[in-house]
C-alpha cells in the first residue's frame, strides 16, 4: 500500500543523507521524495511516499524519528490528508491543440513556434492517467515532482517545544 | 575579566576534560597533529597510544562497557578513520557510548580527493548514533557537549566528531565557553513508561502460570540490574539473560536459567518456548534468540520494555509494549506489583518442569572432575578452572567463536559489566583491546581475555601497548588450532569439509611471541597441568600472562538451535537432538 510520510528536520548538511540512507540501509523503498526549507529557515520539511504494510510503515516512522536531526514525523495516512503533485510536460507544439490542453486542465508555461511546455497539478493517480493520454502524442519529456501532502484536519506538523 | 582565548585543539581537549574524560585511546597522523600538540601541553587528559585504530575504539568501548562512562578514541583522517570503522560498528551493534574524534583534511580541501581524505561522516553514517562535521572552531565545545549527551542517553551508541585540520590550528583562537546544559529540540529520549501499559503488565504478571523474564544488554547499560533482580525475587519468575545481558541477574542464583538463544541452555530455551508470559527487558528479540520468529513462543504473551521505541514489535509483536528506560520502567512495575498479592504457589508445576529440564540436559558445571579418554583438555574445563581461580570475580572480555560461547556458558557472572564481548557484530579482535580499556579503568582487578588462536591474531599488535602501559591482562587462549566455530558449522552443515578453517601448522609459538613483547607465556598441553598453570597465571598480579592452552579441536558448542525452527529444536551433542 502506498503511504505518505511527512517530517520536519534540522536544516543542516548531512541531515537529508541520513534520512535517505536509512531507507537503503533498512531495505525500505522510497517512491517519491521532496525537501524544502519551511518558513522557519532552521527547519526543512520532507515529504516522501513509500510502499509497505502497516507494520513496515510503523517501523519506518519509528526509525525516522530516531534520527537525531529529525524533529517530528507523521504518517499522513493516519488521518485524512490531501496529496498533490506537480508535473511539467514538453511537447512538439504541433502535436497538441488548445482544446486538448483545456480538457487536460493544463497550463501553458512556455511556448515558441516548435515547443510547448505545460504544467499540470493534481493527485498522483490523476497525473498517472494523464501521462497515458499524453503518451499518445509526441511527448519530448515529462518531469514529476513527487507527492506533497498535508493533513486535512486541524492538526499540523510542528515542533513540540 | 575576559575569558581565555583558545585554539580549536585546546578547546577540544578542554571540552573532554569538562565531560570528565581522563583517558583517550588513539593514534596520531597529519590531520590530527594540532590536537596531539594540544594533548602534549596539558596533563588533565591522558592519551594512550595503541598500535592500530581498531584497538583504540575497542579499548574505548571496553572502558565504556566496564565503567558505564563514555569511552573516547582519537584518530587521524583517511586510513586512521577507516581503521576505526570496525570499532564503531561493534559499538553501534551493542549500543555502547563511544566517542570517536577523527581528524579531517583542511576545510578547503574537503571534496577534492586530497591526501588522506575520506568522507568519514559518509562512511560511518549507518553505524553511528549520530555524527558531527565541525564547520567552525568555536562550535567545538557545543558539539562535544551534544556528542556526549547523545552517546550516553536513551539507547546509547557511538558518535563521531570529524574535525578539519584548519579548525584546530593554534593560530585561530576564540573565547572558550563550555555550555552547562544542552537542549536539543530534535532529541528527547523517552524515560518513563506509560502508566497504563505498566498496569496492563501487572495484570499479565499476576495471571501468569508459566512466566520467564528475558533480559538483555539494555538492563546493564541502564544500570537496572538491581531492579531486574528485585522484580525476579518479588515474582519468583525464572530469569534468563542474553549473551549481552549476562551478569544483569546473578549467574549463581538458583532462579537463573543460564543464557538463552543459539547456544543457550536447554532449560532456558525450553522455558521460552513453552512460556505463557515473556517479560523482555532491554532485549531486542534478535535472530540469535528467537530462531524462526514465526514459530517463536507462540503460547506466550509478551511484555516488552525498551528505551528504543523502534525495537518494540520490530520482530515479535509485543502485547504490552513499554517504551522507556529499563530502570524507570522496572521500578514502576515493582511499585505497582508490591501493592498486589502475588500468588507464587501457582508457579510450582512450572518451576518443577524447569528443574526437570535442567536435570535432564543442563550444562555440566563440574567438568574439571572429568578425565577425557583421549587425554585432551576440554575447552569448558579451562573456563571452569579460570572461574575457580578468579573466584568468579574477574572481568572477562572475549573474542568471537567457540571460546566465547564456552566462556558465556561456564563462567557464572554475578555482577553486571563483568562480562564484555561483541555480541551484536561478533567482532574477532575485540577481546584484547577491550581488556585494555577495562584494565585502565580497574588497574587493581583481574582482567582476563578469553580468546582463540584465530581471534587473538586479529589485534595481537596490542601486546605492545600492554607492555608500554604495564597492563597485567591475563590472556586465556583456547587453542584448538582452528577457526573452531567455522569448523563446527562445516562439520554440522557442510559434510565436514573444512574449507579454510585450519592453518596447516602455520601458527606461531604464542608463548615466545608474548615473551618477545616483554610478557610471560605459559603453555599447557596436559589436563594435569591446567589448574597449576592457571593458578600461576592468575597470581602474577603485575604481569601480562599469555596462557596458551591446547584444547580438544573436535569439541563442539552445545546446545545449538536448529535453524528455521522454534526454540525447542536443539542439538544437544554430536549425536543427540531434541527432535
Ligand atoms: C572479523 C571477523 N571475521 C570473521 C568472523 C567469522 N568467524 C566467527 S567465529 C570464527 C572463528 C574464530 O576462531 P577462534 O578465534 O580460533 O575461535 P574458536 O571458535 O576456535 O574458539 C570466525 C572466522 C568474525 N566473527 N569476525
Ligand atoms: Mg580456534
Amino acid at each position: 500500500m502506498k503511504r505518505v510520510i511527512a517530517l520536519l528536520m534540522e536544516n543542516q548538511p548531512g541531515a537529508l543523507s541520513r534520512v535517505v540512507g536509512l531507507f537503503s540501509q533498512r531495505g525500505y523503498n522510497i517512491e517519491t521524495l521532496i525537501v524544502a526549507p519551511t518558513t522557519d529557515p532552521t527547519l526543512s520539511r520532507l515529504t516522501m511516499s513509500t510502499n509497505g504494510d502497516e507494520k513496515i510503515v510503523q517501523q519506518i516512522t519509528k526509525q525516522l524519528d530516531k534520527l537525531i536531526d529529525v524533529v517530528t514525523v507523521a504518517d499522513l495516512g493516519e488521518s485524512d490528508f490531501v496529496e498533490t503533485e506537480l508535473m511539467l510536460v514538453k511537447l512538439n507544439k504541433s502535436s497538441i491543440t488548445g482544446n486538448e490542453i483545456e480538457k487536460f486542465e493544463g497550463k501553458v508555461v512556455f511556448e515558441d513556434s516548435e515547443i510547448i511546455n505545460l504544467q499540470f497539478v493534481g493527485e498522483p493517480d490523476k497525473l498517472d492517467k494523464l501521462v497515458k493520454e499524453l503518451n499518445k502524442k509526441e511527448v519530448l519529456e515529462i518531469v514529476r515532482s513527487g507527492s506533497l501532502g498535508i493533513s486535512s484536519n486541524a492538526k499540523t506538523l510542528t515542533i513540540n517545544k | 575579566m575576559s575569558k581565555k582565548q583558545t585554539s580549536g585543539a585546546d578547546a577540544l581537549i578542554q571540552s573532554l576534560h569538562e565531560e570528565g574524560v581522563e583517558l583517550v585511546f588513539g593514534y596520531p597522523g597529519g590531520a590530527a597533529l594540532h590536537i596531539y600538540d594540544a594533548l602534549f601541553n596539558q596533563s588533565e587528559v591522558e592519551h594512550i597510544l595503541v598500535r592500530h585504530e581498531q584497538g583504540a575504539v575497542h579499548a574505548a568501548d571496553g572502558y565504556a562497557r566496564s565503567t558505564g562512562k563514555p569511552g573516547v578514541a582519537l584518530v587521524t583522517s583517511g586510513p586512521g578513520a577507516t581503521n576505526a570503522i570496525t570499532g564503531l560498528a561493534t559499538a553501534f551493534m551493542d549500543s555502547t557510548p563511544v566517542i570517536v574524534i577523527s581528524g579531517q583534511v583542511k576545510s578547503e580541501l574537503i571534496g577534492t580527493d586530497s591526501f588522506q581524505e575520506t568522507d568519514m561522516i559518509g562512511v560511518s553514517r549507518p553505524i553511528v548514533k549520530h555524527s558531527f562535521l565541525v564547520q567552525r572552531a568555536e562550535d567545538i565545545p557545543e558539539i562535544v557537549k551534544k556528542a556526549f549527551h547523545i552517546a550516553t542517553t536513551g539507547r546509547p551508541g557511538p558518535v563521531v566528531i570529524d574535525v578539519p585540520k584548519d579548525l584546530t590550528d593554534p593560530n585561530l583562537t576564540f573565547e572558550f565557553n563550555y555550555p552547562s546544559e544542552i537542549n536539543m529540540r530534535s532529541y528527547k529520549p523517552a524515560k518513563v513508561g506509560d502508566p497504563k501499559q505498566i498496569k496492563k503488565a501487572v495484570d499479565l504478571i499476576l495471571e501468569a502460570k508459566k512466566p520467564v523474564i528475558y533480559s538483555g544488554g539494555g538492563v546493564i547499560q541502564d544500570d537496572a540490574s538491581a531492579e531486574l533482580t528485585e522484580l525476579a525475587k518479588l515474582t519468583k519468575f525464572p530469569t534468563t539473560n542474553t549473551l549481552m545481558g549476562l551478569g544483569a541477574f546473578p549467574g549463581t542464583d538458583p532462579q537463573f536459567l543460564g543464557m538463552l538463544g543459539m547456544h543457550g541452555t536447554y532449560e532456558a530455551n525450553m522455558a521460552m518456548h513453552e512460556a505463557d508470559l515473556i517479560i523482555a527487558v532491554g532485549a531486542r528479540f534478535d535472530d540469535r534468540i528467537t530462531n524462526d520468529p514465526k514459530q517463536f513462543a507462540l503460547g506466550a504473551k509478551k511484555i516488552h520494555i525498551d528505551v528504543d521505541p523502534a525495537s518494540l514489535s520490530k520482530i515479535i509483536h509485543a502485547d504490552v509494549p513499554i517504551a522507556g528506560s529499563a530502570k524507570e520502567c522496572l521500578s514502576a512495575l515493582i511499585n505497582e506489583l508490591s501493592k498486589e498479592e502475588i500468588d507464587t504457589n501457582k508457579l510450582e508445576p512450572w518451576l518443577q518442569k524447569i528443574t526437570n529440564w535442567r536435570e535432564e540436559h543442563g550444562l555440566n558445571h563440574s567438568m574439571l572432575e572429568l578425565i577425557p579418554e583421549n587425554g585432551k583438555i576440554l575447552p569448558q574445563q579451562v573456563i571452569q578452572s579460570l572461574y575457580k581461580e578468579t573466584e568468579g570475580k574477574a572481568f572477562i572480555t572475549s573474542d568471537v567463536g567457540q571460546h566465547q560461547m564456552f566462556a558465556a556458558q561456564y563462567y557464572f557472572f554475578d555482577k553486571p559489566r563483568q562480562w564484555i564481548n561483541s555480541g551484536g557484530l561478533g567482532t574477532m579482535g575485540f577481546g584484547l583491546p577491550s581488556a585494555m580499556g577495562v584494565q585502565f579503568a580497574f588497574p587493581k582487578e583481574t582482567v582476563a581475555c578469553v580468546t582463540g588462536e584465530g581471534s587473538i591474531q586479529m589485534c595481537i599488535q596490542e601486546l605492545s601497548t600492554c607492555f608500554q602501559y604495564g597492563l597485567p591482562i591475563k590472556i586465556i587462549n583456547l587453542n584448538n588450532a582452528a577457526l573452531g566455530m567455522v569448523k563446527q558449522w562445516q562439520d554440522m552443515q557442510y559434510g565436514g569439509r573444512h574449507s579454510s578453517s585450519t592453518y596447516e601448522n602455520s601458527l606461531p609459538d604464542f608463548c615466545a611471541l608474548s615473551e618477545s613483547y616483554g610478557h610471560v607465556g605459559i603453555k599447557v598441553t596436559k589436563l594435569s597441568e591446567l589448574e597449576t598453570a592457571m593458578k600461576e597465571c592468575i597470581s602474577m598480579k603485575d604481569k601480562l600472562v599469555f596462557l596458551d592452552v591446547d584444547v580438544d579441536p573436535d569439541e563442539h558448542v552445545y546446545p545449538m538451535l536448529e535453524a528455521g525452527n522454534a526454540m525447542d529444536y536443539m542439538h544437544l551433542s554430536k549425536d543427540k537432538k531434541t527432535w
